[in-house]
Parts: C-alpha cells; structure tokens; sequence
C-alpha cells in the first residue's frame, strides 16, 4: 500500500497535495492499493472531500484537537501512530515548507528512509527516485535502503496537479481517532500572517525581468530596470537579491516569494537554482542571459545567450528602440 | 547560553560538475570548496546571541580532514571552538550518517541551543537539524527568520518562514535545534585580527560512531537531461541582443 500524507490548512487542501497523488499515481502502476491520510482536527472532512476524488482506495482522516494548528511534534506522533496501523510500503509527501519539518522526524522516529525534493520516479529493481543536487547542476538517481516503508516528498511542480487521475464516484472517507498526548507537544504556535501587504502582484504580469547573483552590485539593478521599462515589464529577483536588501523582498521570485507565470521571463545572472524554478517555470518563453553555459537556468530556457549581461542588456534596451 | 552551529562544507558556486569514474559521485581533487551559504547565516546568528546574551558558539562539523578549512574560517569570524567528526566515509554521507556523527560528537556537550542551515548547496537533503534533534531529544524548528531568547534564557520564540511570503511565530523550551534560512542577517567576514586569533582556539577532533548505516544511494549521477529545446543566440553582445529582441517580438511574439 501506498500512504499519501494530504496537507491541509482551514479544511483547504494544499494544491501541491493532487502533485503528489499524481506521483503516487505511478509508483502504484495501476496495481498497488493508494491511501490518503489528511492530518487535522475536525475541519480535516473539508480537504478529505476534495482530494476523495482522486482514484484512490480510501481517505483517512487522522483527527484531534491539537492537530488543528500545525506543529512537528504533534504531526510526528499522530502519524507515527497511522503509518503503525495503515502499514504502507512507501509514503509519499508534497516538499511544502510544512513537509521539511516534520518528515525527517518523522522518518528518523521510525529509522527510515526519507528521499526529499523528487522529481521523477524511475520504477524498476530497485525503484529509484531522481532529485536534483549540488544546485540543480547535477541530477542523482537514489535508491532507498533498509526496510520500508520509504519516504519520498517530491519537487512542487514536479508533477502536474490536473494529471492526477481521478475515480468514477468519490473515495470512501473514513475518520481515525489520532493517538497523541496533548502534553507532549514542546512547540506553541501563533496564527500565520503575512508581513507587508503584498504591494506588487507579480502573478498578473505579463513579462518579468528578473535579476539574481550575476549584477553583481546593488548600482547594476538600475540598468535591469532601464530594460524593465524598455519591455513594459515588471522587475523581480531571486532570493539573493532580496536578502541583500537590493530589491523588496515582495519582488522576490521562489519557494519562498512569489510564484508567477509570465507570458516573457527573462532571468538575468540567475543561475536557476531549485528554490527559483519552481516559481516561475510555468512561464511561457524563458529566457536566460547569464556567462555560465552549464548554469541549470539554461536547461529550462527556451532562448538563452551566455555571455556578459552588462554588455547585453545596453545593447537590447537599444534594439527595442528600433 | 551554550550555542553550536553546525557547518558543512560544500562545493564553490563557481564549481564546474566533473563526475568521479563510477559517476555516483563528484571528482573531490578538482573540486574547491567553501561554507555552506546557510550555515554561515546560522554561524552569523549564533554570533550575534553570544553576543547579546553571553556564553560560547561552538562550531561541528563532520567530514573528511579538507572540513578543516571552513572550520577556520568560522574560528576566524568569532565561534570560540570547533567540533570536527572526522572521517573520510563521511564525504558523501546522507542526512541520516551525517546527523548521526553530529549527534555522538555533540550529545555530551549540554548546548542550549544547536543551529544549523536550513539544507545545504551540495546534496540538499534539508534534514540534517531535524533528525538531529530528534537523535537528541530536542525540540525543533525550521527555516527560522527570526530568534528571540525568552526572560531567564529558558526558552525561544521563533520566526518561522511559510510559503509565498506568510510567516509564523513559534515558541519553545531550550535546549532546542533551529534551521536557520538565508537572509536572516547580515554575515560579517574573518577580521585579520580574527584569522589570527583562530589560530590558538581548539578544534577537537572526534570520531565518527562505528557501523552507520546509509538509507538512501546514488546509483547515478549525471548532468540533468534538457526538458526544453533552447535556442542559444551566438555572436556578438550586440548582434546576440538585436537576434533575441527580433525574435520575442516576431517568433515568440511576446513584445
């Protein structure tokens, strides 16, 4: 059998949920049975409706009071307790923020295998799983040891939410009472908030350009503006950028900023770390500008130049004069 | 407070991939080497708490004898001892070995409080910290932002980073480990008069617990197959800049 831990906040399933299902999908081949457990407290029915249907044997809904606000210690004894029970072969998570901190808890609790940040699945014998390493430069294919179950997150947008195959009528749904001692939970939460009112909505625009390590000096950011303007696009970054104070962080393009899909991406010295593609590989044409030509931006790209963007970008903000 | 950051090693950003003969792992003699971009935040961090609220940052590493360099380093910005789990085996270790060596070095120690970086920029696990504080019975929290020490140093209130720009204050009891993200501060670099005095401070070494076991394998490794076909524009800058311009507006027509 195969686990799928669903994430959920408000009864509101995490997108990133039907991904993984979609992994799932594939490592089943049609033959192994797929469970999905949804932690929570009782507003855990809403996600388990949704995500019911998918084609998959059952939903279980893993339910107490203290599960209703996330925390590591209280996710790591209710779901050690259900893998106990449900006993799957592998358990499959979505690599959402939540997932990195509880999973390897979690796996290190029970002595097992934890394979992070998927994105292909190579079945066979052994099965192994692809993930990106040394900053995307390089790719491993990994084969989990010991016995199961494994755990294997994967990649946000590693699959495809509408590929998931859904069932003819909704999976049954049924609720499991979670094993945990309210005591025991060491973390004490506050409600989640945003920082600053998102002032720029990076998603509605239709071309970005977005700048990373290669400008090299806050000063240079000016000229990725002039280009900015020039193309009647909005300016981004990636993360460095926005640590260094250089730009907003609401300009921040990432895992940890915004995700866009632009009609025109145009990435100046970004190297195209993991953290940055999945923001913004959605977008419709891609291009790179960067002097390395084996940095990972290019294998996502659809036009690329290597070279020297302070020699390019004056030289295109001149041929969009013409 | 008692503060130890934990600090991996890691292959430069400038590094070109070049695979070892059985291509599951890199060429390490062509490599070059530098501190992990994280763990140099959650060494910056661990600096800053000493220096507000007293005590000593005690820097652990494990890995091969070139670990040396990055544990200098850290001497050299101002941590005030090293911790160093040697072993060769330990180059290419996963999160599971790693956390292991870490935690027999450091489980006698009695820190207040252990940092770590929120994944490294070699193999990426992001797992490290928190199997470390499970191995030690700690409490824990990720991919911090923010770190407040409560009245009396008895406990943390933290800054954790959600998605898409939402934030979440947690609190805690010490001891405890945190993953610290990037950005959290601003790194300062070694002082001469720091690389000096990292000269005189100890680095102990330790070594790494006998039969640890892997659970995961690289059966392969390799340069990430294309998912798109790029068209790369040569020529000159300006010739290179006037093609890309034409065909945005008239191929791709997104000008």
């Amino acid at each position: 059998m195969i686990l799928v831990i669903a994430e959920q906040r408000d009864g509101k399933l995490n997108r990133a949920t039907w991904e993984t299902i979609v992994g799932a999908q594939q490592l089943a081949g049609g033959s192994t049975p797929i469970t999905v457990v949804v932690p929570g407290g009782k507003e855990a029915s809403g996600a388990a409706n949704d995500i019911a249907a998918a084609r998959v044997k059952e939903i279980v809904t893993l339910e107490h009071d203290s599960l209703r606000g996330y925390t590591p210690d209280g996710f790591t004894a209710a779901l050690q307790g259900a893998i106990g029970e449900l006993a799957p072969a592998f358990v499959l998570l979505p690599h959402t923020y939540q997932t990195r901190d509880f999973a390897p808890k979690l796996a290190a609790r029970l002595d097992r295998a934890l394979i992070t940040d998927v994105t292909g699945i190579k079945t066979g014998s052994p099965t192994s799983f692809s993930r990106p390493m040394f900053q995307g430069k390089l790719t491993a294919d990994v084969a989990p040891q010991g016995p199961g179950p494994h755990f294997v997150t994967f990649q946000i947008g590693a699959y495809r939410a509408d590929q998931a195959q859904r069932g003819s009528s909704p999976a049954p749904v049924r609720a499991m009472a979670a094993k945990l001692d309210p005591g025991a939970i060491r973390q004490t939460i506050e409600p989640p908030f945003q920082q600053a009112k998102q002032a720029v909505d990076l998603s509605q625009a239709e071309r970005i350009v977005s700048v990373g390590r290669g400008i090299k000096e806050q000063t240079n950011i000016a000229i990725a503006e002039q280009l900015a303007k020039a193309m009647g696009a909005e300016i981004a970054a990636s993360r460095p950028i926005c640590d260094s104070g250089w730009l907003p962080m609401e300009r921040q393009v990432g895992s940890s900023g915004q995700t866009v899909a632009p009609k025109l991406y145009l990435a100046l010295g970004i190297s195209g770390a993991i953290q940055h593609l999945v923001g913004m590989k959605g977008s419709h044409t891609v291009v790179a500008i960067n002097k390395d030509p084996d940095a990972p931006i290019f294998e996502i790209a659809d036009y690329g130049i290597v070279g020297d963007l302070f020699e390019i970008v004056p030289a295109m903000i001149e041929a969009l004069k013409s | 407070m008692k503060i130890a950051v934990c600090i991996k090693q890691v292959t430069t950003r400038e590094w070109q991939p070049r695979l070892d003969d059985g291509k599951t792992w890199i060429r390490e003699q062509d490599a070059a080497f530098e501190m992990n971009e994280p763990d140099q935040y959650a060494l910056e961090e661990a600096l800053r708490l000493k220096e507000k609220h007293g005590g000593e940052v005690v820097v652990c590493s494990a890995g091969p004898s070139r670990v040396a360099q990055v544990i200098r380093e850290a001497l050299a910005r101002g941590a005030d001892r090293a911790i160093h789990v040697e072993d060769d085996g330990l180059a290419n270790a996963d999160a599971f070995v790693a956390s292991a060596a870490l935690a027999s070095a450091m489980k006698d120690e009695q820190f207040d409080l252990i940092l770590t970086g929120l994944q490294s920029d070699d193999q990426g696990f992001a797992q490290v910290g928190v199997i470390l504080a499970e191995k030690l019975g700690l409490p824990h929290a990720t991919i911090i932002m923010e770190v407040e020490v409560t009245a009396g140093s008895r406990g943390l209130r933290v800054k954790r980073e959600l998605e898409g720009g939402w934030f979440q204050w947690v609190s805690m009891p010490l001891p405890a480990v945190l993953t610290i993200q990037s950005g959290i501060n601003q790194l300062r670099y070694a002082t001469l008069k720091g690389i000096m005095a990292a000269k005189k401070k100890e680095v102990k070494k330790a070594p790494a617990p006998a039969g640890l076991a892997p659970k995961q394998k690289i059966l392969s490794l390799y340069v990430p197959e294309k998912s798109k076909k790029t068209q790369i524009i040569g020529g000159s800058p300006a010739e290179a800049a006037k093609e890309l311009v034409k065909k945005l507006r008239d191929e791709a027509r997104v000008l």
